[in-house]
């Protein structure tokens, strides 16, 4: 008979194995999903995980890895202080519209005046825009104890509403033949964000994202907050008893992670994508939270898998076009990842031990 | 703008179709929080069924072929959930999260041959008498079954939890499984019950929007639908009866505004869509502040390990 065993502390090794082994899984089980479908299983993982590194058009598809995982590295470092600390903001899509909203109406103001200052201004206005929109479930949770995950994912849906008024009317383009859609901040120099060096996929979002996997591994390593955050979530209760004030926590952690969440769609908005458009977001803020969790709430960790993830996006691209596998079935598969991987969890604080019922 | 144009009559009656989803979804939730668990996926789970539903009634041409098949559905998916939360004693708002971003997956994978296809129809109930009464006929006596099935087990919900030993035992289990445990209860087995049952109302309720309220297939078509299910828990205390009087009151907030952008208001539309999500968070605000009805167990993890 299989029975557990609590162990007196989680295990460092399974710690480090159960992403690994989860992935395993998820191509193992992912390939018969694929199989299911019609597809060559082993053509399928192939495409998905190899093509895009090493395939023969890989000089394409290598930058886009950066451009596909700077924002998801970037909301989920911010996801994982929160989720440390048992504070759930699963709202990150929304912050991230609400970033890409203000910082491009921030540059879209200043059209066609062509400055050095429009760009750090937008920065600023998108970050912004994402802490606020954060910061009303911190203060509802902090003023009225309202439940963050539900405020947080409500604003989301509110925000898809306010992308579309944006996008059909005071961001639109006035010069757009009556399209939906805001100016081209491609075609709009001082407020590009171009890549740094040409044909790398380097471009200052990946450059944010990087120095947030450094600020986050300081902030939880050598500063009193990331301790309070790690203790909070290790035990609450000792944690107020030692002096850790929880409405700074949730103000702190919620704050932060809208602010990364919004300089994410900013990044997004101003580069890749270009413009303010009704269906300009594509789930990142979602998609991050799988990030979060397949990276252990770990900077390094989190950088890591959301390079994986970002391989995830670009080779299921590869997938929908050379082998006919449908969109939806690569979310299943990501879906699937942090299924295997909350589910391979058990092994980090369980023993499994093998045992013959006892005769009472 | 023309508001003579809307008809109360036929605004109470739309109110009660488009209060249905919410309501089943809510009160299988209400059940597996009275039992202690925390299911975040029932916006997963009522994707899932709601495609579920559609295929099978689309196949089999019979809509109650479909409804049994959502329920089917959606328990499916939420025992998933079983296996992360009570198996591998998974955190339950991560595992519950996972669920929902599968089930969106899943259902648009499962949906992609029924865009654009038309599902067989619910017929109304036609009572001789009763459903030609005026106000009161197109009200209560002229809809279709699953919504009066939707009540109808709210009322079972309630009757089963105040007077039934089994509703005592659940309640008990939500409350203290330690405690329950010690009394020798099954906490797991119970909570797997609570969970397969929330699945298959969340199941029920997608369909329901599916087969009836719209009635296509639409990718994401819940629209959050789930979510506010899960505030409607709060806002009801955990109380069945209040769950039918929240759901309706929500069902209304998006009637209203339906009416509003078609008699052509001066708000914009997106500005009047967004109303039921911050009527939602307005009334989490309201009702928040007394957390004394919430089950003293939820969302914490049980393993028989003294």
């Amino acid at each position: 008979m299989i029975r557990l065993e609590k162990r007196p502390q989680p295990s460092q090794a399974w710690s480090m194995a159960t992403p690994l082994v989860a992935v395993l899984a998820t191509m193992l089980f992912g390939g018969l999903l694929f199989g299911l479908l019609g597809t060559n299983p082993f053509l399928a993982i192939e495409t998905i995980f190899w093509e895009p590194l090493f395939g023969e058009f890989a000089f394409y598809y290598r930058p886009q890895l950066l451009v596909k995982g700077a924002p998801l590295v970037l909301i989920a470092i911010g996801l994982s202080l929160g989720f440390r600390a048992g504070i759930w903001n699963i709202g990150a899509e929304g912050q991230y519209i609400i970033g890409s909203l203000t910082g491009a109406g921030v540059g879209l103001a200043f059209y066609p005046l062509e400055a050095w200052y429009i760009f750090p201004l937008m920065v600023i206005a998108g970050a912004f825009g994402g802490w606020a929109w954060a910061t009303i479930p911190a203060i509802l949770k902090v003023r009225f104890g309202t439940n963050e995950i539900l405020v947080s994912l409500m604003l989301v849906y509110v925000a898809e509403q306010f992308l579309a008024s944006m996008s059909l009317g005071l961001l639109k383009n006035p010069e757009g033949f009556g399209f939906p859609g805001s100016r081209n901040l491609q075609q709009y120099a001082s407020a590009h964000n171009a890549e740094i060096v040409t044909g790398t996929g380097m471009h200052w979002g990946v450059v944010a994202a990087l120095i947030a996997v450094i600020f986050a591994y300081v902030l939880l390593n050598r500063h009193m907050l990331g301790f309070q955050i790690r203790l909070t979530g290790a035990a609450p209760r000792a944690a107020r008893f030692s002096g850790v004030r929880p409405a700074r926590l949730i103000l702190m952690c919620l704050g932060i992670s809208g602010a990364l969440a919004g300089l994410a769609g900013l990044f997004e908005v101003a580069g890749p994508a270009g413009q303010v458009s009704i269906d300009f977001n594509v789930g990142y803020g979602f998609t991050a939270i799988i990030v979060a969790f397949l990276g252990r709430l770990h900077p390094v960790g989190i950088l890591l898998a959301g390079a994986l993830m970002a391989l995830t996006y670009i080779g299921g691209e590869i997938a929908q076009g050379q082998l006919g596998l449908p969109a939806a079935a690569i979310q299943v598969f990501q879906g699937m990842l942090l299924f295997f991987l909350l589910a391979l969890d058990l092994l980090t604080n369980y023993r499994v031990a093998w045992r013959k019922p006892e005769v009472a | 703008m023309d508001l003579s144009a809307i008809n109360p009559v036929l605004l109470i009656a739309s109110l009660m179709v488009a209060a249905t989803p919410l309501l089943l979804a809510a009160i299988g939730e209400l059940v597996v929080e009275r039992a202690g668990v925390l299911n975040l996926g029932v916006e997963g789970m009522m994707i899932v069924g709601a495609i579920s539903g559609f295929a099978i009634a689309v196949e089999t041409g019979s809509p109650w072929l479909g409804f049994l098949g959502a329920a089917v559905g959606g328990a499916l998916l939420s025992l998933l959930f079983v296996i992360l939360t009570q198996v591998a004693l998974a955190n339950q708002v991560a595992s519950g999260l996972s669920l929902t971003l599968f089930g969106l997956g899943l259902s648009s994978l499962m949906g992609q041959r029924y865009v654009g296809v038309k599902p067989p129809q619910m017929p109304d109930i036609h009572i001789p008498g009763l459903s030609d009464l005026p106000v009161l006929g197109p009200i209560l006596f002229s809809h279709d079954l699953m919504l009066y099935l939707g009540v109808g087990i709210i009322a079972a919900v309630w009757a089963v939890l105040k007077y039934t030993r089994a509703g005592l035992i659940l309640r008990a289990v939500g409350e203290n499984h330690d405690a329950a445990h010690a009394l020798g209860y099954k906490v797991v087995r119970i909570r797997i019950a609570a969970i397969l049952f929330g699945g298959a109302c969340a199941g029920l309720g997608g369909a329901y929007i599916s087969l009836i309220r719209v009635p296509q297939w639409t990718e994401g078509m819940t629209a959050g639908v789930g979510w506010i299910a899960l505030a409607l828990v709060v806002f009801a205390s955990w109380k069945p009866w209040r769950v039918l009087l929240g759901a309706y009151l929500f069902g209304g907030v998006t009637v209203v505004q339906l009416n509003l952008q078609a008699a052509g208001v001066a708000i914009p539309v997106e500005y009047l869509a967004m109303s039921p999500y911050l009527v939602t968070i307005l009334v989490l605000v309201i009702l928040s502040a007394d957390k004394s009805s919430a089950p003293a167990s939820l969302g914490r993890i049980f393993h028989a390990s003294h």
